[in-house]
This record gives C-alpha cells, sequence and structure tokens, in this order.
C-alpha cells in the first residue's frame, strides 16, 4: 500500500517537473542577448528567483517586493501609476517598464544605465525612493530566513546566499518572463488559422513605413536610445545623458517594446501619457524640435509623423494585435 | 703550480660568489611583500572626524570617510623584469577607517623590485565581468556596497566625503565620488589612471624568505583637493558622475608619494 502510494507520488512529481521546460526561445524571435553560459534556467533557480520577486523582505521595511510595481496581469507594469511609489510612498520620477522578453533586452532602465540583467535589480533594492534597503541586509535577512538557505542549496549548490546566487536567481525569473503569444505571433508563426482584419493588416503596412524602423519587429524595439521629441517636464530628465554624458544624448531614452500596451497605460517614461490616442497625438503634431530630436522625426523641417484619422484607426488595429493576454494570467509567472 | 692554485682560487671564489646569488633570490619562489598606503594630510596624519584641515582656497574641513581601490599592481625588478599581481589577487579596498585595509599583502617572486605601478579603481574588464567574478572587496552586498553605482553599473574608486563651515546647505557635507570606466557600449568619460613610483631614491623592496618587506607610501589625499583644480567646497560640494567627478579625479594621481620601504 506504502509502495503502491509511493508510487503515485513519484508519477506525479516527475509530471510536474516535465512541465518546467526551461528557457525556450519563440520560433519568430531571434536570439537572445542575455549570457545564458554564466546562468542558465533551472527549475529551482527559477521558482527561488520567483519567490523573491514576490517578497517583501527585499526592502528596508518588508512592505514592497518586485512585483508590487511590476504587477502581472499589468504586464509586469505598475498600471495607472504616473511614476511608481516607493517605501513610505516616496515617488519616484520614471515610469515602471515592464519586466517583459528582458532575455532580448541589451540594457536596462530608460536610460540604459545598467547593461547585464544580473546587476538590474540592485538599483530598484538601493534605491531610496523604491525598495531603500542595502544589498548586504538583504542577503542576511535571507540567510537568516528558516526557508531561504535550503532553497539557495538546492538551486546553486549552497546554503551560504552569495550576492551573485542572489541576483542570479532574480535573473532566471525574469529571463522567464516571456511575452510571444500574442495574435501578431500566431499570424507570423503560421499558428493555426487566425489571420489580420483588413484593418489590422492594412495597420500593419503602415506601421511598417511609419513607426517600425525605431519599434523594430518581433520584439518592438531596436534597444536603442533616442529622442522622440518630448518636451522636457519639471524634472528635467536627460535620460541616456546622465549615463554617458554625451550631449548627444540628451532627452534620450529607450524605445519601449510596444508588446501588450493595452495593460500598460499610462506611457512614456514619465507615464506622461494615460492613452494611447495622446501618443499618437504627440507624434503627429506635438513632437518638439530640439538638437537632439531623433532624425526619423523630422522630415524636411516637419517634426514628427504625419497621421490621417483613418491611418490612426487602422495603426491602432495593428497595434492591439501585439496584446498577449495569456501572459498576463501565466500561473508560472503568479505569486506562488 | 702557483699560477694553478690562483686559477683554483678565484675559480672558488667564483663559484661562490654565484652561490652566494644564488642564494640570495630564488625567483621561483613566491615569498611576501606588503605595500602600505599611509593616508595623510599635508604634513599631518589623517584623523577621520576629529582632525581640522584647510585646503588651498583656505577653506576649513574634516574628513569623514574616505576609501579607494587600488588594483592591478606591477613590481618591477631591478634587472628589468616585472611581475604582474594575479589579476584576481590584486583588488584591494583601501579605507581609512579600518587600518587592516590600508595594507595590500602580496606574495610575489624573490628579487629586489625598484617600481611599482597600480590602477586606481577597477579596470574595466572587472567593471563588466560576470556577477560571480565580484567577490571579496568587489562584493556590492559587502565591501563594495557604498563602493558601487547600481544606477550606472560600475565601482567608484574613489570616494572622500567631509564637513566644511563654509558649506552651507545640506548640513554642510560634500561629497566626491569618482568612478567611471570608460563606459560599456559607448565609449564615455574614462577616470581609470595608473600610477607608477620609482622606489629606488627611498629605497627598493627586497623580497626574500624570511623576511617582510613593506613599500611604505604616504597618500596625501589634500592633493586630491589641491591642484590643476582647486576643489572649491562652497561651488562644488558633490560630485556623483564620471564628469563631475573627473577634477578630483585629475588631481589625486599625484597624491601617492614613496617614503621609505621596511626590508
Amino acid at each position: 500500500m506504502i509502495f503502491f502510494f509511493a508510487g503515485i507520488y513519484a508519477c506525479k512529481k516527475e509530471v510536474l517537473n516535465s512541465i518546467f521546460s526551461g528557457f525556450q526561445k519563440p520560433s519568430n524571435f531571434p536570439e537572445p542577448a542575455y549570457h545564458f553560459t554564466t546562468n542558465s534556467v533551472t527549475k529551482e533557480g527559477f521558482e527561488l528567483g520567483r519567490k523573491l520577486f514576490y517578497d517583501p523582505i527585499l526592502s528596508a521595511d518588508n512592505t514592497i517586493s518586485c512585483g508590487s510595481c511590476h504587477i502581472q496581469t499589468s504586464a509586469f507594469t505598475h498600471h495607472g501609476h504616473i511614476v511608481s511609489h516607493g517605501i513610505a510612498d516616496r515617488m519616484g520620477t520614471r515610469n515602471a517598464p515592464p519586466i517583459m522578453n528582458l532575455a532580448w533586452n541589451t540594457s536596462f532602465m530608460w536610460d540604459g544605465g545598467i547593461f547585464d540583467l544580473d546587476l538590474q535589480s540592485v538599483a530598484p533594492i538601493t534605491n531610496h525612493l523604491e525598495m531603500d534597503e542595502t544589498m548586504s541586509n538583504v542577503i542576511n535577512k535571507l540567510q537568516a530566513s528558516s526557508q531561504y538557505p535550503s532553497l539557495f542549496k538546492k538551486a546553486f549548490g549552497s546554503d551560504q546566499i552569495t550576492t551573485a546566487a542572489f541576483l542570479k536567481a532574480l535573473s532566471q525569473f525574469m529571463l522567464m518572463c516571456i511575452s510571444s503569444n500574442s495574435k501578431y505571433d500566431s499570424i507570423i508563426r503560421k499558428q493555426g488559422t487566425v489571420s489580420f482584419t483588413a484593418d489590422e493588416q492594412e495597420g500593419y503596412t503602415l506601421f511598417a513605413q511609419k513607426c517600425g524602423s525605431c519599434h523594430k519587429e518581433p520584439l518592438f524595439t531596436d534597444n536603442s536610445f533616442r529622442n522622440n521629441g518630448l518636451t522636457p517636464s519639471m524634472v528635467d530628465d536627460q535620460g541616456r545623458f546622465i549615463v554617458t554624458q554625451l550631449n548627444e544624448d540628451k532627452y534620450k531614452f529607450k524605445v519601449p517594446s510596444l508588446r501588450n500596451l493595452a495593460y500598460t497605460a499610462p506611457y512614456m517614461h514619465d507615464g506622461r501619457f494615460l492613452t494611447l490616442d495622446a501618443v499618437l497625438d504627440h507624434y503627429s503634431s506635438k513632437v518638439e524640435l530640439s538638437p537632439t530630436l531623433d532624425p526619423l522625426l523630422q522630415q524636411e523641417n516637419t517634426a514628427g509623423i504625419s497621421l490621417t484619422t483613418d491611418e490612426r484607426t487602422k495603426i491602432k488595429a495593428f497595434l492591439n494585435t501585439l496584446n498577449d493576454r495569456g501572459f498576463l494570467f501565466d500561473k508560472q509567472l503568479s505569486q506562488p | 703550480m702557483k699560477t694553478l692554485s690562483y686559477i683554483l682560487a678565484s675559480g672558488i671564489l667564483f663559484i661562490s660568489f654565484s652561490c652566494k646569488k644564488d642564494n640570495k633570490y630564488d625567483s621561483s619562489v613566491k615569498s611576501s611583500l606588503s605595500v602600505e598606503f599611509d593616508n595623510v594630510v599635508g604634513s599631518s596624519d589623517l584623523q577621520l572626524n576629529t582632525g581640522t584641515y584647510t585646503n588651498a582656497l583656505s577653506q576649513s574641513f574634516k574628513i569623514t570617510k574616505l576609501k579607494y581601490y587600488i588594483s592591478n599592481i606591477k613590481l618591477t625588478k631591478t634587472d628589468g623584469s616585472v611581475y604582474t599581481v594575479p589579476q584576481a589577487e590584486s583588488y584591494f579596498l583601501m579605507d581609512e577607517s579600518n587600518s587592516a585595509s590600508q595594507k595590500a599583502n602580496l606574495s610575489v617572486p624573490e628579487g629586489e623590485y625598484k617600481t611599482i605601478s597600480f590602477i586606481v579603481g577597477v579596470d574595466s574588464l572587472r567593471n563588466t565581468m560576470d556577477v560571480a567574478a565580484r567577490t571579496g572587496v568587489l562584493d556590492v552586498s559587502a565591501a563594495a556596497a557604498d563602493m558601487y553605482w547600481s544606477w550606472n553599473s560600475g565601482y567608484i574608486f574613489f570616494k572622500i566625503e567631509g564637513t566644511s563651515p563654509v558649506i552651507t546647505g545640506m548640513g554642510g557635507i560634500f561629497q566626491y565620488h569618482v568612478g567611471g570606466f570608460g563606459g560599456y557600449s559607448s565609449a564615455t568619460l574614462n577616470n581609470l589612471r595608473t600610477i607608477t613610483l620609482d622606489l629606488s631614491a627611498r629605497g627598493t623592496a627586497k623580497v626574500k624568505t624570511g623576511s617582510q618587506p613593506n613599500i611604505h607610501l604616504f597618500v596625501d589625499v589634500l592633493k586630491a583637493l589641491n591642484g590643476s583644480t582647486n576643489i572649491d567646497f562652497v561651488t562644488t560640494p558633490m560630485a556623483h558622475s564620471p564628469t563631475a567627478g573627473q577634477p578630483v579625479c585629475n588631481n589625486y594621481i599625484n597624491m601617492f608619494s614613496h617614503d621609505h620601504t621596511e626590508n
């Protein structure tokens, strides 16, 4: 009898194990930029990373987790928040970007100040306006907890929690946050019988002409930094310039992906636009000329992108095919 | 016969001389050598929090924190051969509040060394290495916690903080943080500097098993504030980026001097 149950239990466990397939590149995506050779995604590492991602132990007063501002049902953004608030309701100056397809990112943050995903988590943990914790205290808290040392041992072979193991576990979770199952993807991969509507198809053509050089398929970003003609706000955030201190980088920000726009409003680095219409208004009529304005946004002394009402409707129809609802409810990525 | 004995005698002498030479240094054997970074302010010993000093602009100040990285140490022997301390063993964080940190303890081949060179800061290669290679003084959860820019990935090479009565805002504090390894994807400001010091005038380092030679350097932090740019606490109390820190960097290249060697 005992053997019988043990047999069932073992089978069940194997079935669960087999569900985790590690990092899988979608067939219509390019090779990832991340260095998997020094951090291959394992079930144990991923699950540890997920637990850490949702654990407020990472913040100074144990109130805020990564998941507090990167909410799965908003495609891992802080939907509805122009900028996010950290512990003690301190406000930042930038809109929380999505944790999505980061394996293909060549840099992180709106200004690209971080060049390795493994180093990314240090920034929000130690930022005074965000989690305001010290890295050493995080490691100490984890080491002193009843659960984490054994989880680190399972994932990385030692119950002595190191900075590298901690950061790599978080990377493993974030690398698995892949959004690649939008209607657009199904059509590109020729899955089933799904196809674009006439508006979506025309929108796709218009998009390729007017938006696609920066928002490059299939990730809908070319990972570059560009000044898209936003009028600087009171904060006067100079973007990429803060990192490189090169004058040519003034007011440039990373080109964001356009996947999951339906769930990630507000838009732009400072969340100034609450709707897609406001974004399209900006590109069609409010682009401000400045020395570093992107050349693609100034054609013959006219700033912006010409868009008729009909074109806008069609482009929006196409953009809606980039929404991946399954990503929002993927249980594997949810708080355990 | 007499001639032969002279020849024999000189031969013996020659042999014994070469034996002696071989005995003196065996370059296949490593032995300890320390390099001491003795922080001073002008002609005074540096006293954190309590010592009061004056810069070139006659502004009085106190120092509350002084930390800097020394890395990539190279030593040149009197015969011209160069020994490079292996990269992994070549990172040191000098912290004025921790006297044990102010000596770089090395293990180098026996020999007489006439020159030392090192980088102030953390080289660009290590600055871009996998997080697993960032251990010891480079661990951002430990020793490097306040020597790292998380928002602009990179180590802070040199950090001096203190107070001055001439600074009216922000509690009268000044903070000069120097970093910038040249950029990862686009070429940006590089504040890495290599310092080379000749030891021959004030004593070469004679590294030999059984002895504990110590190269005693003076690090005059007043020279980080005074120099090609005299740092003005009133106009520039803060530097927190590669550009802002560059004047301090260009000053501190002159703050290292060899005082003596204890052999």
